[in-house]
């Protein structure tokens, strides 16, 4: 395998992952251009699967694409993907846009207080910084249907908590670092709890059980308690997904 | 009445497995799945199943059940496991031998070996798939048995109420350890230094008793990174090797999570992944790189492995098991006359 030069990295570049994986790497860093890439190569392989590929996995700059290596061969692999890549169209991703209610009430956000004071804002400007922003999902992980979902405006970039939770509720709305995150199930969890959204974002009965996928923009939309208890449980779909809300 | 197993003592951590839930890595859904996929099909084939049916999969303390409603043929799989039957029946039934039970006769499976081991029955058990699979996946509470290991007083329900199939036997395979676990570098072994890429290769490692179903933690010399060990997420394929700041490997195994962001500094070969499945706590591994021609030549062999297994299971017939067979049917009859007065 050609080693890229360090002074001038070529994209992509292909690393070896076992005997069934190659992870193809699309970019140096975590941003949307690079991110777009890997989605984009995603969903052009699921339309169009290679000889032998199984599934791919996008993450922030790279894709795993796994396969079954009786099949094909990671030189034959990396020539179709190479000329895939150089064939891959650099306009904006089609994405779907969600708007997520989300609750910000002190009962739901046990750490609301402490980012505001670490950040230096008063609560209600955390949630108005925090809501304000469009996040794009970079890639899902950690636990089914959990979105990475940057980027958290500078100003409230915290690192994670140094006493990680063993229990963090499903629906609970969180940022750490650049990211904000959505728990889909109870889980451990190290990350700053802001709020949480009535709505499921994974449900193992629906045809496409998570609610987000990677490529797709969110925004925050914060609702009052009493909203939240009348949500409560109900899927995302259409009466969550809006296109320009006048927000 | 539809056959069931009823859990009399739930053992520990079994839960139903078959060959995993793939598809759904894009959306943060790991495979999961058997452990040891290879005991996995044997005992399916055995049962009279295809080789992807879900069973029960167990580890170092069995479960024991009764048998409730009608019959069922069942296959045990796994090495030093057996079936014991419960009083007031009596007999053991042997791994790799598949059995007919009645309604009423209770038995516990015991395990010797340190693998996982697989508890066939045929026709399946009555489990809607989740994803495509019956894979327990319990950190997220679905998949198998509402999502969780067995616990004391669960019914699984069988799909079939009475066996078509006799018995089937196979001659005990004998899986030796492996004397390496084989992997392949990479997709990050830059990020460690020359030492530690020496350690890691040459060294051997202690698997923990902190072990599970998601991976395998290593004790022993510490493989010492050469640059930052906080990398950008990347995908985690089953076998990835990640080393955390600790410089302790973790082998990332079924239940792995999809994504994750410390070095991985090798790949075990698929080839290896059932044997290594098989491995317990306090047990001792060395590592071997090879290329990847070595590791498709290993899963070849595997492959050809597992059909020659395949082909060597036979219909069983024993006179002195028929005869046994015909007394606890009796005694059968008896223990529900008893157990009803």
């Amino acid at each position: 395998m050609l080693e890229p030069a360090a002074s001038a990295p070529i994209w992509p570049r292909f690393l070896p992952c076992g005997d069934t994986a190659l992870s193809v790497e699309l970019g140096e860093e975590v941003n949307r251009a690079v991110s777009a890439k890997v989605v984009r190569l995603h969903r052009l392989l699921r339309q169009q699967p290679l000889d032998g590929v199984v599934e791919t996995l996008p993450t922030f700059r790279s894709l795993l694409v796994q396969f079954d290596p009786r099949r094909t061969e990671p030189a034959i692999l990396q020539d179709a993907l190479t000329a895939i890549i150089a064939g891959m169209a650099d306009a904006p991703l089609p994405s779907r846009r969600w708007t997520i209610p989300v609750c910000y009430a002190p009962e739901l956000a046990p750490d609301i207080a402490e980012v505001a004071g670490l950040c230096g804002m008063s609560q209600a400007q955390v949630v108005e910084c925090q809501s304000s922003a469009v996040y794009y999902v970079y890639m899902l992980g950690f636990l089914p249907g959990y979105g990475y979902m940057g980027d958290v405006p500078e100003a409230l970039r915290l690192p994670r908590r140094r006493d990680p939770r063993t229990r963090v509720p499903a629906g609970s709305l969180a940022i750490a670092t650049a990211f904000a995150c959505i728990y889909t199930f109870d889980s451990p969890g190290g990350w700053h709890i802001l709020g949480r959204t009535p709505l499921t974002f994974f449900d193992v009965g629906a045809p496409e059980p998570a609610l987000l996928s990677p490529g797709d923009e969110v925004r925050f939309e914060p609702i009052p308690l009493e909203q939240f208890e009348a949500l409560r449980g109900v899927r995302g779909g259409p009466q969550s997904r809006h296109n320009g809300t006048g927000r | 009445m539809k056959t069931a197993l009823a859990v009399t003592a739930p053992g520990l951590n079994a839960t139903i497995q078959d060959l995993g839930r793939p598809g759904y890595q894009s959306v943060g859904v790991t495979v999961g799945g058997a452990l040891d996929p290879i005991m996995l099909r044997l005992a399916n084939w055995l049962a009279g199943n295809g080789a992807g049916e879900g069973a029960l999969e167990m580890r170092f303390s069995g479960p024991a059940f009764e048998v409730r409603g009608g019959s069922a043929h069942l296959a045990l799989a796994g090495e030093g496991a057996d079936i014991e039957m419960l009083p007031p029946y009596e007999g053991r039934h042997p791994a790799y031998r598949s059995f007919a039970l009645q309604a009423g006769q209770r038995f516990r499976v015991v395990l010797k070996g340190g693998g996982p081991c697989y508890l066939a029955v045929e026709g399946g058990f009555e489990i809607s798939a989740v994803l495509g699979s019956v894979s327990t996946l319990a950190a997220c509470g679905f998949g198998g048995f509402h999502g969780r290991a067995l616990l004391m007083g669960d019914v699984l329900p069988l799909r079939r109420s009475a066996p078509a199939n006799g018995s089937f036997a196979l001659r005990a395979p004998n899986f030796a350890q492996p004397e390496f676990i084989r992997v392949i570098l990479g997709p990050q072994q830059g990020h460690f230094t020359a030492d530690g890429l020496n350690t890691f290769l040459g060294e051997s490692f202690t698997i923990s008793h902190l072990s599970d179903r998601m991976g395998l933690r290593l004790e022993g010399p510490l493989v010492r990174h050469a640059k930052s060990f906080d990398l950008i997420s990347d995908g985690n394929p089953h076998g990835a090797i990640q080393v955390p700041g600790s410089g302790k490997p973790i082998i990332l195994m079924a239940d792995r999570g999809t994504t994750g962001g410390y070095p991985k500094i090798a790949t075990v070969i698929s080839a290896d992944l059932a044997p290594l499945g098989r491995l317990p706590p306090g047990e001792k591994l060395r590592f071997k790189a090879v290329t990847h021609e070595e590791a498709v030549a290993a899963l070849r062999a595997q492959d050809a492995l597992l059909a020659s297994l395949k082909a060597a299971i036979a219909p069983y017939r024993d006179a002195k098991e028929e005869l046994a067979r015909a007394l606890m049917e009796e005694n059968i009859i008896s223990g529900v006359a008893d157990a009803s007065a």
